[in-house]
């Protein structure tokens, strides 16, 4: 009544990262020889895919104010059942199902470890990150396991109307689970899970059930990953995603999912995945070394951040 | 020399809320000095700004005819003055020596000198007579010892102005009798010992003046306690005009709403058993710390409970969860509204809707987003939220808007029973008028309402009958018509 809030401030607060992701983009296109390439495009879409892939439940993670930090594990873990259950059973679906079946597994027992014995996620993904990379290399004996059935290959190598399998996949679960967030209970009480569980669970919503359902989610969307990325290199490995959980987690938190809990959209995690992949594209591109890559990532995710405190200040007047 | 105190004038804002309005009084050094006021008189807002924790909107104090005003703590500790809460402010993984010099460790090139500290610990801890090793873990000493260790600690800092905030809420006799002769011990050093207590005996044990509060202003100060009584000192504590803020109309109570038979579990003292008319409200009194609370979220299953049955409309019930109670209709609104009630980031709209969106969502799971914005916009309406949008996140109102918001959560759903803990703590007076005119109509309505409230007008103006409680037990029961101020207090003060 004392004052409308400007449509500018809502569109802002929806797309605002959206909006400097196209400026970003525009800047790279002009200015970096070799970006606007349909070879360049494609690439940057199926690098960002599996961090895309993941971020989707990790947005659920972060906005119910938790995170998880095994979905690299996850991912090479998965990786390697998924060969090594194909060439076992000479079906690919039976690999599949076992890599979703161990991804979700991980999932469910970090959802209990948080939500049933109370240990916090920091503590308990940490755990299951070592525990589940481990078992990686058990089940591989710490080598690369190629898969020996070709169809396998299909799911990470095919395209479809010009796009890459994986990034219609990676699209797909954007569709989904921007769906599941924004017009779901599930993902309602997710946001007010993480913007405050006490109120929440005095408000009837089984917080409990809540949280093991979101790391179940999670680990099932990692598995999602790991296969296709199995499927693109044509075999698994116990090495890869290294650190994954940290682009996931950083990318997130770019775009402007609340590390503290209770904010997050699925534009965000769009907006976040984009301008990371292609900040990375775009020095590849221009052949910055490794080295300063590293530092460039750093201070890309402290200046989001920052600007994101900006504005949370100045919604907060 | 004995050191003077001066409130001149003291007042405290907060955001629609006047916590205290020119608070004048002075405290003499060598007598001791009783704070005295209802839950929300004042008190615990005027020691924050003794120490420092809250800069005073308005005023200062003078100490020895110096003025103050403290904008931290550090400024307070450096013009003497400590006080002196109920949870002590020690680091109990720390030695007492490292307590007591906290901040300021005796060091020699920044090594701290273990020698020096030691000797030094040791008289700071002879200034209160106590005996302990100030190698001691703090966490190992009990409480009593601890809150001596946190006097020493307050006197190496040079303290001249002593507060103390309920001390011996959890000291046995014995341990009460020691800290009053180390009180008198600083009386006699001519120190000003401010004493916030509800307890009357040791208000006539120790004090030498007393100063009432109410309604965040001074209502009266005893220079001497020859002559006075209790009673004196209660009638100063209550009395107020109550007829216009609740606007009160009797109403026909129905068959019993909630129903409860012996519950017991964490918080209660004994076991208690209370019947709820449809269509009354029943206002439960007592301090802080009396069980209140604890009653309240026993009851809804937010805590559980030792034993108990609980019936709701006649049908007995096996409430374990919240979300088993609100779908039995029984609905809580807690007493820290942004701990356990809001979620601040989020827009009102999903506040109000976080509960019963759950019955009205397509499947039990798609969310039907044209009912919540019309149930939003029906309740904004209704309730008068003050609020520029039904998306504004909800920490931006007023704690009396706030209120509304938690209150139709509960509206939206199929209630027959409504708790509410403390419903207008940190309301400024306009909006709880409204507040009452809500609990009002709902009890029309026929539901049952319990509520919950350490404001004795409050608990008299609303309540069709008012139930005591005092350490974690009933201690009285009172029909309207028989509720007077003085009796209920005197059933609440320990």
């Amino acid at each position: 009544m004392s004052h409308q809030v400007s449509p500018f401030r809502i569109f802002w607060e929806r797309a605002g990262m959206l909006v400097v992701f196209a400026v970003l983009f525009t800047v790279c296109a002009v200015a970096v020889p070799g970006f606007r390439s349909g070879a360049n495009m494609e690439g940057l879409l199926l690098s960002v895919s599996t961090i895309g892939i993941i971020a989707c439940t990790m947005l659920f993670c972060l906005a119910s104010g938790a995170f998880d930090l095994s979905v690299g594990s996850v991912v090479a873990c998965v990786g390697v059942v998924t060969a090594v259950v194909t060439n076992r059973t000479d079906s690919v679906a039976l690999g599949i199902g076992a890599g979703l079946g161990v991804g979700a597994l991980v999932g469910l027992v970090n959802g209990v470890l948080i939500a049933k014995a109370g240990i916090n996620a920091l503590i308990a993904t940490l755990a299951t990150m070592q525990i589940v990379r481990g078992l990686g290399y058990l089940v591989s004996d710490g080598r690369a396991v190629g898969v020996v059935r070709e169809e396998f290959f299909t799911l990470g190598n095919s395209s479809l109307l010009g796009l890459p399998t994986p990034v219609w996949i990676c699209l797909g679960c954007f569709v989904l689970f921007g769906f599941l967030i924004e017009r779901t209970t599930f993902g309602r009480n997710t946001l007010a899970l993480g913007g405050n569980a006490e109120a929440a669970r005095l408000a009837g919503i089984s917080v409990d059930r809540l949280k093991i359902t979101i790391f179940t989610l999670q680990g099932l969307l990692s598995a999602v990953a790991g296969i296709v990325l199995a499927s693109r290199m044509t075999s698994g490995q116990p090495t890869v995603a290294q650190g994954l959980e940290l682009d996931v987690i950083s990318a997130c938190v770019l775009g402007g999912v609340s590390l503290n809990g209770g904010i997050g959209k699925i534009s965000y995690v769009v907006a976040g995945v984009l301008i990371m992949g292609t900040v990375r594209n775009a020095m590849n591109l221009l052949n910055v070394p490794t080295f300063y890559q590293y530092i460039a990532s750093g201070l890309i995710l402290l200046a989001a951040v920052g600007f994101d405190r900006l504005k949370q200040r100045g919604a907060g007047r | 020399m004995a050191t003077q105190l001066v409130f001149d004038t003291i007042g405290k804002e907060f955001p629609g809320v006047r916590a205290l309005d020119g608070v004048s009084f002075s405290a003499q050094g060598g007598a001791v000095h009783a704070l005295m006021g209802e839950n929300g008189a004042g008190k615990s807002t005027l020691l924050k700004i003794l120490s420092g924790a809250y800069t005073p909107t308005a005023g200062a104090l003078v100490i020895d005819g110096q003025r103050h005003v403290f904008t931290h703590t550090a400024d307070a500790i450096a013009a003497g003055v400590a006080v002196i809460y109920q949870e002590l402010h020690l680091v109990a993984e720390m030695s007492v020596a490292e307590n007591l010099f906290l901040g300021h460790l005796p060091a020699r090139g920044g090594v701290v000198d273990r020698g020096q500290l030691r000797t030094d610990a040791l008289s700071a801890l002879a200034w209160v007579g106590e005996e302990i090793d100030p190698g001691t873990k703090v966490g190992h000493l009990p409480i009593a010892q601890r809150q001596l260790v946190e006097i020493a600690k307050a006197l190496t800092h040079g303290a001249r102005v002593i507060a103390f905030d309920e001390p011996t809420s959890s000291l046995s006799s014995r341990e009460v009798e020691r800290l009053f002769a180390v009180i008198r011990d600083l009386k006699a050093r001519g120190h000003v010992i401010l004493y916030v207590t509800h307890r009357m005996d040791e208000v006539f044990a120790i004090c030498d003046a007393v100063t009432v509060l109410r309604d965040g202003r001074h209502i009266r100060t005893f220079d001497a306690m020859t002559d006075l009584t209790v009673d004196d000192i209660i009638r100063s504590m209550v009395g107020r005009d109550l007829t216009n803020v609740f606007n009160y109309t009797p109403r026909p109570h129905g068959s019993a709403g909630l129903e409860i038979v012996a519950f017991t579990g964490s918080g209660l003292s004994a076991p208690i058993s209370l019947t709820v008319q449809q269509g009354e409200i029943l206002g439960i009194f007592g301090l802080v710390g009396a069980g209140r609370s604890e009653l309240l979220r026993l009851i809804y299953g937010a805590e559980a409970r030792a034993g108990g049955i609980l019936k709701i409309t006649g049908q007995p019930l096996a409430l374990n969860t919240p979300r088993e109670a609100i779908a039995a209709g029984l609905v809580f609104c807690p007493e820290d509204r942004k701990r356990d009630g809001i979620v601040p980031v989020r827009p009102i709209h999903e506040n109000i809707n976080i509960s019963a969106r759950r019955h009205h969502a397509h499947g039990g799971f798609v969310i039907n987003g044209r009912w919540e914005r019309a149930n939003a916009a029906k309740h904004i309406a209704a309730l008068s939220v003050k609020t520029p949008s039904a998306d504004t996140p909800i920490i931006n109102l007023s704690g009396g808007n706030q209120q509304k918001v938690i209150l139709a959560r509960w509206l939206s759903e199929d209630i027959k029973v409504i708790m509410l803990d403390e419903p207008t703590r940190g309301i400024d007076v306009g909006a709880k008028s409204e507040i009452y005119a809500i609990i009002q109509q709902l009890a029309a309505r026929g539901v049952a309402v319990l509520f919950v409230s350490s404001e004795l007008p409050e608990v008299l103006g609303l309540a069709d009958r008012v139930l005591v409680m005092r350490g974690g037990a009933l201690s009285g029961e009172f029909n309207r018509s028989d509720a007077t101020e003085e009796r209920v207090l005197k059933a609440a003060l320990p």
